[in-house]
């Protein structure tokens, strides 16, 4: 089946078979290997990516339900080329251990702070609930998160006070 | 709730920013953050062809029959393997072996070709099944397609007839003379004893246990716990990309490995290839804690795949294939047994083990401690007069596998028996856990101190740490607030747990695994432009190797962590070592890395007395430079030197070049150590068990990098929860896994976990160059007593003793019906 979707911003047109997941999409057919793969059952959320700017796990979710729609995956986070500051805040707080759960990490907090930007701890431990990570314990997450939320507001407050 | 706390900013002034150890952000953390880590599952080659893996539905059945023709005629399928055809492969190397070869017969045993494989233990396991198949999960056949989703359809296609076997499932059943054989191979070439048999293992003075234990003026205590069998799940599974260069008889493997040194000598033996001609690449791993030590038989089909149809070849296993085959951890079901004054002094521990270790004996620990180190150290942290254990391990129709998940080889389960018992004898005492250890942990003066059964602990300053965890939890407080409570009808728990670990494996005299001795090495080259390349034989899983050990050469040379490039995880590129588990990186590797670095700064101090035409030993040291005493305006930078050695002024009895490369054999274990404290509410209507407070004092020695080591602890403890409350491996009576995905084995979430409370004291090893000691596993080992400990701390006075882990809401009502304050029907109103 032809499927024409939008990743990232780019129009990609592929023939792709019907029972592709998007996970294998995006990383076999498109070479974006920053969405990883690791339960199949959509606990892990380490193949999180966007569908129309909401959080999908894309190991559930088939290629050809994205035709018409846009895709944004980790490689997407940067694509004006300075770290989002979600990266930067992961970085200060030693929010990386093996790296695997990272980019769906970020994907769905990036989406919680886009609708919540002052997330309590208690949002910010829901929103990431269906992330699992192995290695960090969530708490240098939770606070990198929160960390990127002060960040952000500091800018709006730095824009605002600009335009006044 | 805990504040959320304003960590460290990286972007501050430089100045800030060490040179050399203290708190820095990780220098790997850029690719992970842009999802550029390389994985084994981003591992691409031209051609490269996909292997599936058909499995056993079965616990044990003799296969009667294998089909493949319908495979093989699927269209995109290259090839298909059953364990016959593995069976009449000798090994991989050309006919005409050279002298130096290895032989693929010294390890292929009983001359079934590649059908079979050496464990890290002294046993084999099929690497796919020809006779029969032992546990649900087994590898029965492989399919090598185009593409995975064909490879996937022709395991659809293979038909295989089982005849059903009864299974052993019970351990406590594996030596029944009635029990079913596992091992039906080992008993025909000869194994003696019971045919599930696996092995015995004991360490300690039992005549003196029996002797304390039978005086009438001491209170003893039994309990029986079950360390239940859990799985470590990393977040990426295991996997492998193997490539044949028939022209040049050389193998690459690209596979998910802890200690791709080790694994690269037994594909050699494994294949009959040399170690030369085999390169082993261990790319980003997705953690590891542990499943990614042993060899898969995953491992060698894609290897063989590769060999016979010389293309590339991929395989990446699925999330239930990792949780059913690959290495569990745990299963040990103890029963303790301690002996005390009636003041309280420990006089005597025994234990009592029963050891599932599956169908295979493929437990990774030094050859000589078959238990780990489970016999050295389950007196704990107390000075036990004496002591005495034993082990018996059977065989059963599950996973192998027993040592895995941050164990420290074993500890884990020595650490939770003494920790639950001596619990247990303060409540037989009526006394306060925390006052009861206190009058039975070792006192600083004590060390090194050797344990009842001959291991020595080489520093601590136990009360210390116990009284900055009593601080940072403020303990007299929370025994208030749990009077409080308990006055109103809740159900509050404080559970305390000390351990001491044992880690940093050799020295290499008394630990090896398959004849290779523990050691690891670091080479180390720094370059005419001042810039330095640090290679190791460990290979980091998520632990910030590229930084900490940055950071050690920043520390020993003076040049700044980001002038260090830390090489890793590729055979052809590092010096030979055993690899990272057990806590052995910063521990071992970390002082092959400092010891490299204090040898290159002595080859600076003869090239900077030449620099500046005085002795050597007139030159004094500075942070990054040498300058003639007394007059530091005369300092020659690193930099400085290491452009000198390789220009052409260097006179001609100085070697050219800055480097050095050496092999750490340590001199003993080092015995990280520290004090947990869990604070949990049960909520009395649905036993639900929430940990609200989790205070954490580790004693690692040395902290290179604060950051790091407190991610670490952050890490073990949320693996604490998990096993604690939520995860084990189960099976129903015919031997099916009842754990294979992670809606059936439950992972602790954000929502699960607290916000962890840290602490930290450093007593320094005495042995280590730098004074590490290892962090990797101590919170692991240490955090589950204090859970449990805490919760049946919260239904002491309802008489309840003992759960068994994992404490699961179920597990806890149970034991509330049993203490009478729950019935099946609901809460008492």
């Amino acid at each position: 089946m032809w499927v024409t979707v939008t990743v990232n911003g780019e129009r990609v047109r592929r023939d792709v078979e019907p029972r592709l997941l998007l996970v294998h999409f995006l990383r076999d057919e498109l070479g974006l290997t920053g969405t990883h793969w690791g339960c199949d059952t959509s606990n892990c959320g380490a193949c999180a990516v966007w569908l129309d700017g909401e959080p999908v796990k894309s190991c559930t979710v088939l290629t050809v339900m994205t035709d018409g729609h846009e895709v944004r995956t980790i490689e997407g986070l940067d694509a004006t080329g300075e770290l989002d500051v979600l990266q930067r805040a992961f970085l200060a707080c030693h929010g990386v251990q093996c790296g695997f759960c990272t980019p769906g990490m970020l994907m769905t907090a990036r989406a919680l702070l886009d609708r919540n930007p002052d997330p309590s701890e208690e949002e910010i431990r829901e929103a990431i609930s269906g992330q699992v990570c192995r290695c960090t314990g969530y708490a240098s997450i939770v606070r990198a998160i929160r960390w990127a939320a002060d960040e952000e507001r500091r800018a709006r407050t730095a824009t605002e006070e600009v335009g006044e | 709730m805990t504040a959320i706390g304003r960590p460290h900013d990286p972007r501050g002034d430089t100045e800030e920013r060490p040179l050399g150890h203290g708190r820095m952000p990780r220098k790997e953390d850029a690719r992970f953050l842009r999802g550029r880590g390389q994985f084994i599952d981003d591992i691409t080659r031209p051609g490269l062809l996909h292997l599936a893996i058909l499995r056993s539905p079965l616990a044990h059945a003799r296969i009667v029959r294998i089909d493949t023709t319908a495979a093989q005629a699927h269209p995109k399928v290259k090839l298909v393997v059953t364990g016959e055809m593995l069976a009449k492969l000798p090994g991989l190397a050309t006919p005409a072996r050279g002298a130096n070869q290895a032989t693929a017969s010294d390890a292929s045993p009983n001359g079934r070709g590649l059908a079979w494989m050496p464990t890290l233990a002294d046993d084999v396991q099929a690497v796919l099944a020809t006779d029969k198949v032992r546990f649900q999960g087994q590898e029965v056949a492989f399919v090598v397609a185009t593409d995975r989703y064909a490879a996937r359809d022709a395991l659809e296609l293979i038909d295989v007839e089982y005849e059903p076997l009864p299974p052993v499932v019970d351990p406590r059943a594996a030596l029944d003379p009635d029990a079913p054989v596992v091992r039906d191979d080992l008993v025909a070439a000869g194994k003696p004893g019971p045919p599930n048999h696996c092995f015995d293992w004991e360490a300690g003075d039992q005549a003196a246990v029996d002797a304390v234990f039978a005086r009438d003026d001491v209170v003893t205590v039994r309990q029986e716990m079950v360390y239940p069998r859990v799985h470590p799940a990393p977040l990426e599974t295991c996997g492998a990309v193997a490539d044949f260069d028939p022209i040049e008889q050389t193998l690459t493997v690209w596979c998910t490995s802890q200690a791709p040194h080790a694994h690269r000598t037994l594909f050699a033996a494994l294949t009959g290839l040399p170690e030369h001609r085999i390169r082993v690449i261990s790319p980003d791993i997705g953690g590891g804690f542990g499943n990614k030590v042993p060899i898969y038989p995953g491992y060698v089909c894609t290897i063989v795949a590769a060999w016979l149809l010389g293309r590339p070849v991929k395989w990446t296993e699925d999330r239930y294939e990792n949780l059913v085959s690959t290495a569990f951890a745990r299963d040990y079901h103890m029963t303790g047994e301690i002996a005390a004054t009636r003041d309280g002094k420990i006089l005597a521990v025994r234990a009592t083990v029963l050891a599932d270790h599956g169908a295979f004996n493929a437990v990774a620990v030094p050859s000589r401690y078959p238990a780990g180190f489970f016999g050295g150290v389950f007196t704990g942290s107390y000075d036990v007069g004496a002591a005495y254990c034993r082990v018996t391990a059977v065989y059963t129709n599950k996973a192998p596998g027993g040592v895995a998940y941050a164990c420290s080889f074993r500890i884990t389960e020595a650490v939770y028996l003494i920790e639950r018992l001596v619990d247990c004898l303060a409540a037989e005492l009526d006394l306060d856990p925390v006052e009861l250890r206190r009058r039975n942990l070792l006192r600083a003066e004590q060390f090194p101190f050797r344990t009842a059964t001959g291991w020595t602990y080489d520093s601590g300053n136990y009360e210390a740490t116990l009284q900055e965890a009593l601080r940072l939890a403020d303990y007299a407080a929370l025994r208030e607030e749990q009077a409080q409570r308990r006055a109103r009808g809740e159900l509050m728990g404080i559970g305390i747990s000390f351990f001491t670990e044992a880690v940093g494996a050799g020295p290499r005299r008394h630990m090896d695994i398959k004849g290779l001795g523990m050691a690891d090495a670091a080479s180390l080259v720094v370059h005419p432009h001042g810039g330095a390349e640090l290679r190791v034989s460990c290979q980091t899983q998520g632990q910030g190797h590229e930084t900490t050990f940055a950071q050690i050469v920043a520390e020993e040379l003076g040049i700044p962590p980001e002038d260090v490039r830390v090489v890793h995880g590729d055979t052809e590129r590092t010096p030979y070592g055993l690899g990272t588990y057990g806590s052995r990186s910063t521990a071992v590797s970390g002082a092959a890395a400092a010891l490299a670095a204090r040898r290159v700064r002595e080859a600076a101090r003869q090239i900077a007395a030449a620099m500046l035409e005085v002795s050597p030993d007139d030159l004094r040291w500075t942070k990054g430079s040498f300058h003639v005493a007394g007059d530091e305006s005369s300092a020659v930078t690193i930099g400085e030197i290491a452009r000198f050695a390789y220009g052409p002024d260097l006179p001609a009895h100085l070697e050219s070049g800055l480097r050095a490369e050496l092999s750490y054999d340590p001199p003993a274990l080092t015995n990280p150590y520290g004090c947990y404290i869990c604070v949990v509410d049960i909520d009395p209507g649905t036993a639900v068990v929430r940990v609200r407070r989790f205070i954490a004092v580790d004693d690692c020695g040395t902290r290179i990098n604060p950051m790091i080591v407190e991610g670490q602890v952050h890490r073990g403890l949320t693996d604490g929860i998990g096993m604690a409350l939520m995860q084990m491996i189960a099976f129903d009576e015919l031997g099916n896994c009842l754990a294979g995905s992670l809606m059936d084995y439950l992972l602790p979430s954000a929502l699960e976990v607290p916000n962890f409370e840290t602490g930290a004291t450093v007593t320094p090893s005495p042995h280590h160059p730098l004074g590490a000691k290892g962090i990797g596993e101590s919170a692991t080992v240490g955090s589950p007593p204090a859970i449990v400990n805490a919760v049946v701390d919260a239904l002491r006075p309802f008489g309840v003793r003992h759960i068994d882990m994992p404490l699961t809401p179920s597990r806890v009502w149970e034991a509330m019906v049993r203490a009478g304050i729950a019935t099946h029907a609901g809460p008492p109103a």
